[in-house]
């Protein structure tokens, strides 16, 4: 197996050749944030919370979706980059309508954890209070849209790892919001088995169980690394 | 034999919207009333003549010095016959055509020098016959007689041409890339989606020259190794689309396109591919996935289109502008094209010339014409006479250079130094009485509009940043809001994911950079914003 | 050895604004740390610890639970931050807004006080519903629900539903000596 090293935060770190640079962040204890990266799915780039400085690059680079190279000095905690953290996840908080309190997902969000670690005590932005709508139509499980912060998280899992597709995006900009098959209600969507993952992956409480209340959910976000694995593999991770 | 008289009626969607069609009809009839037959005076359909402001515009290759026309209505058009006659000489006192005759030798015309708008006006862009007659696809067959792929590009190369889209990537060595690829299938791609505010220049090449554009892909497809290709046009432009496709009939019909062309083992499939109304599509990867039909939404680069495109193919994907210069390179050599212009911005620029300026249409200088020269000469000035205030360029994605910076070359460089960019080459003129505070916003509406929604900062950055810019034209702000503005428009521009996000920051840095006295005075208390030192007076 | 003169005392507020007094009752929860705090503080104003009506002068620390919902929260906040030294945002309706800040869902955030009356009061009232009217007695609800620091600057935020009795001891510890307390991590920092 060929193998980079490259230099993490002062650290030498060897990943093998072909690892993202998020593996290599990894591999040096770096904690860089990320909240649409899955381990298992499809690298979108899309929180822009795991961009990091790379040495000899002009640009910000997502360290879920670059490949780490030879040679690499990489800085993952700088002034600046802190700064940018926190304010997206200011963004996130002020363009839904994120209420912890009253959430199905309290402490048990990725969200609510990730205003701790980017240290937000509060948003500089004012929040939007956009008009979201709750798909419930589906016998087992709600999408309460007012929580999406579209990771597209559920989208990827059904479509890549499901094989169902029955999410995508429709829309744009701040309008954007999840559809279920061709916009439909949920419940109407034939193509979904009902299996669970994009609730179970979802890093909010946008997605949940019907018998969930405030604070009750537990999402597993282990699934889709373990099911990869299981299938291109052929190996489980008790094997 | 001299060739008979004409009238070239510009065709295009400028002067089609003055009532450029109407007069054509007219001119028709009053040619039959004179009892003259079609062949004594053509009556041409053609593109763009330029002067889009001064439409309808009919230029006269009478027996005289060719003579243009704007503004003509269709009662004009028993004299507009009679100038294209040799019997009507001298057009005695009272000529009805004297208002709204245009002298080509003003700076308008004199300055500009054609090479990628050298059809446009002259050829009829529904035949090909004619376009043909004026040399169209000489190239082509020249290219695929006598030189290899490696010429092509070699030339491509020397000419230093860069991409007219905005971002000003070397031609030559995009080129090479895709065709250095290892073996397996590939494409080219015409980013024709032109969707920046106050850009209409490959609109007008569409409409008006289109075999020029297919020849120029031919040629690219030709160096590069592909056998299809796409031109995504935005759907906002009916007239363009239905244009290429007749050319594309047209071509195919007379084999200049489709298998073994010109009798060569060279094989070529070119589609038109139609927008669905998202801007961000002209952002090169969002376009490859919508003409793959899925949603057009930015991906992150490396891996470039270069590199993988089209259904993972490496995909060689430029403007129109950029494709339509390769014929003239390859004819007249690309030292030629190199010897126009400046160091690093060979040849010359199309623009689209519009706003507070007296002289409203399309514009191609050479590269490192003084800014100056453009929008003062050129363009006239602002119509009453009064100062330039700043000139807007690069549409959403660019900024306003002020007037004490008209002096600087248009070039890739010296554009972005000043906070904006070449862009596509849109350019809107700003007379005094603009509010840049206003201008600002009103570009970052455009942006919040035009977001694909995919990554954080634009999505969400540029509600807050339209919001806090709100705040300046509304005149609540604070110098809080100043220092927020500042900062929220660094964050947007270096974490966005795709150039959309990057530059949408633009318009305001640029406005805050040349004129932040109007956003200190839009503050609720400008004192209270002065006092606080973060901001010069 | 003479005796050291018993430091001036703090002047402690706390304010009760668009909340549920969650954060007050967690305040109360503080237990046997109320007792050490009485010792250095003076309570100046408070719901749970004077009867005093009119907001004092020269206070040192204000503890400001809940949104700013009506015209009375938003004269108070006001007049709080003239009179004091330190203002601290204290649970998340004062520094998200948060449950009270629901009603901005309603008519897009315009006139949400509007709306959410004509819900309460008409949509969901008998025949006999009626809008509430009292100029003077009744405070008039804002169009929309604010977080503290989009009325008045806030010095230190304290977020959670409510914040937890050691979150509250943890960042009052240290102002009492004179220093920030450091907001960082769950134990601070957390939402809900």
């Amino acid at each position: 197996m060929s193998v980079v090293t490259l230099n993490v935060n002062g650290q030498d770190v060897a990943v093998p050749a072909g690892a993202s640079l998020l593996e290599a962040t990894r591999a040096a204890e770096a904690n860089v944030p990320t909240l649409c990266h899955l381990e298992g799915l499809t690298p979108v780039s899309a929180c822009r919370l795991c961009l990091v400085e790379v040495e000899g690059s002009g640009k910000l680079l997502p360290a879920c979706s670059t490949a780490a190279a030879e040679g690499m000095v990489v800085h993952t905690h700088t002034p600046r980059l802190k700064e940018y953290r926190r304010m997206t996840v200011e963004l996130i908080f002020a363009e839904g309508n994120h209420v912890c309190a009253v959430c199905v997902a309290n402490t048990h969000c990725e969200l609510q954890d990730m205003a701790v670690t980017v240290g937000m005590d509060h948003s500089r932005f004012p929040y939007q209070y956009p008009q979201r709508s709750v798909d419930a139509s589906h016998p087992q499980f709600t999408l309460d849209h007012n929580r999406c912060i579209l990771c597209t998280r559920c989208v990827r899992v059904c479509d890549e790892i499901e094989g169902a597709h029955v999410w995508d995006i429709g829309s744009r900009g701040g309008q954007c919001h999840i559809v279920a098959g061709l916009d439909e209600p949920w419940g109407q969507v034939q193509a979904c088995t009902s299996c669970g993952k994009c609730v179970d992956v979802c890093p909010t409480g946008a997605l949940f169980r019907n018998s969930d209340t405030t604070a009750e959910k537990h999402p597993n976000t282990t699934l889709p690394a373990l099911l990869r694995t299981a299938r291109e593999q052929r190996r489980w991770h008790n094997q | 034999m001299p060739a008979p008289p004409q009238l070239r009626c510009c065709d295009a969607s400028g002067c089609r919207s003055a009532g450029g069609q109407a007069l054509r009809a007219a001119l028709e009839g009053a040619r039959d009333a004179a009892g003259l037959a079609a062949d004594a005076l053509t009556i041409k359909p053609v593109g763009c003549l330029r002067l889009c402001g001064s439409g309808p515009l009919v230029a006269c290759d009478g027996p005289g010095p060719t003579q243009l026309f704007g503004g003509v209505a269709p009662e004009h058009a028993g004299a507009l016959i009679a100038a294209g006659l040799p019997t009507s000489q001298a057009p005695g006192n009272g000529d009805p055509l004297a208002a709204h005759r245009l002298d080509l030798e003003a700076p308008f015309f004199a300055l500009q020098q054609s090479v990628v708008l050298e059809g446009c006006g002259q050829v009829n862009p529904e035949s090909i016959d004619d376009a043909l007659s004026l040399g169209a696809y000489g190239q082509l067959r020249r290219v695929l007689e006598d030189l290899t792929p490696e010429q092509v590009r070699d030339e491509v190369r020397r000419s230093g041409l860069r991409g007219r889209g905005g971002a000003g990537y070397p031609t030559g060595l995009k080129w090479d890339t895709v065709a250095l690829q290892p073996p397996g299938p590939r494409y080219v791609v015409c980013n024709a989606d032109e969707g920046d505010p106050g850009a209409f220049m490959d609109r007008s090449v569409l409409e008006s020259d289109p075999h020029r554009l297919i020849e120029g892909m031919a040629i690219a497809a030709y160096a590069v190794g592909a056998e299809r290709g796409f031109v995504y046009v935005r759907a906002e432009y009916p007239l363009a689309i239905e244009r290429l496709r007749l050319a594309l009939q047209q071509a195919r019909s007379r084999h200049l396109l489709g298998n073994h062309i010109h009798g060569t083992s060279f094989n070529l499939r070119l589609e038109v591919r139609v927008g669905a109304g998202a801007y961000v599509c002209g952002e090169e990867t969002a376009l490859l996935l919508s003409i793959q039909g899925q949603r057009g939404m930015p991906q992150p680069r490396p891996p470039f289109p270069a590199q993988s495109g089209l259904w993972g193919a490496p995909t060689l994907i430029n403007n129109v502008e950029t494709f339509t210069a390769v014929p003239a390179i390859l004819r007249q050599g690309g030292d030629w094209y190199a010897s126009i212009g400046t160091e690093h911005s060979k040849g010359t620029k199309v623009f689209a010339l519009s706003g507070a300026v007296v002289n409203t249409g399309l514009v191609e200088v050479p590269m490192g014409t003084p800014l100056r020269t453009v929008v003062e000469v050129i363009g006239g000035g602002v119509p009453d006479g009064s100062p330039i205030k700043a000139v807007q360029t690069g549409g959403p994605s660019g900024g306003c250079i002020p007037a004490e910076r008209l002096d600087t070359p248009v070039d890739y460089e010296s554009l972005l130094e000043l906070g904006s960019i070449m862009g596509s080459g849109g350019m809107v003129v700003m007379g005094s009485g603009t509010s840049m505070p206003e201008v600002a916003r009103h570009f970052m509406g455009f942006s919040v509009n035009e977001s694909c929604g995919k990554c954080v900062p634009c999505r969400a950055g540029t509600v807050q940043l339209a919001q806090l810019l709100d705040r300046f034209v509304e005149r609540r702000a604070t110098p809080a809001d100043m220092e927020r503005l500042d900062a929220l428009c660094q964050m947007v521009k270096v974490t966005s994911l795709c150039g959309l996000g990057q530059s949408a920051p633009n318009p305001v840095l640029s406005t805050l950079r040349w004129f932040r006295h109007e956003y200190e005075a839009a503050c609720r208390e400008p004192a209270a914003c002065l006092a606080t030192g973060t901001v010069k007076r | 050895m003479t005796p050291t003169p018993p430091a001036a005392k703090l002047r402690l507020a706390t304010v009760w604004l668009a909340g549920c007094s969650g954060c007050h009752m967690s305040f109360l929860d503080l237990d046997e740390f109320l007792f050490d705090l009485a010792e250095k503080v003076d309570v100046v104003f408070s719901p749970v610890g004077t009867d005093v009506k009119i907001y004092p002068e020269n206070v040192d620390i204000a503890l400001v639970e809940g949104a700013v919902a009506n015209v009375d929260n938003l004269e108070l906040a006001l007049q709080l931050r003239q009179r004091t030294a330190l203002v601290i945002s204290f649970g998340d309706c004062a520094v998200t807004a948060n449950v009270p800040g629901l009603r901005n869902l309603l008519d897009g955030g315009h006139d949400s006080a509007r709306a959410v009356l004509e819900r309460g009061y008409l949509e969901l009232a008998d025949a006999t519903g009626q809008l509430p009217f009292a100029p003077g007695i009744v405070p008039e609800l804002l169009p929309r629900v604010l977080p503290l620091h989009e009325v008045i600057p806030v010095d230190l935020f304290l977020p959670g539903c409510p914040p937890s009795a050691e979150r509250i001891r943890e960042a009052i510890t240290p102002l009492l000596a004179g220093e920030r307390p450091v907001q960082e991590g769950s134990a601070m920092l957390r939402f809900g």
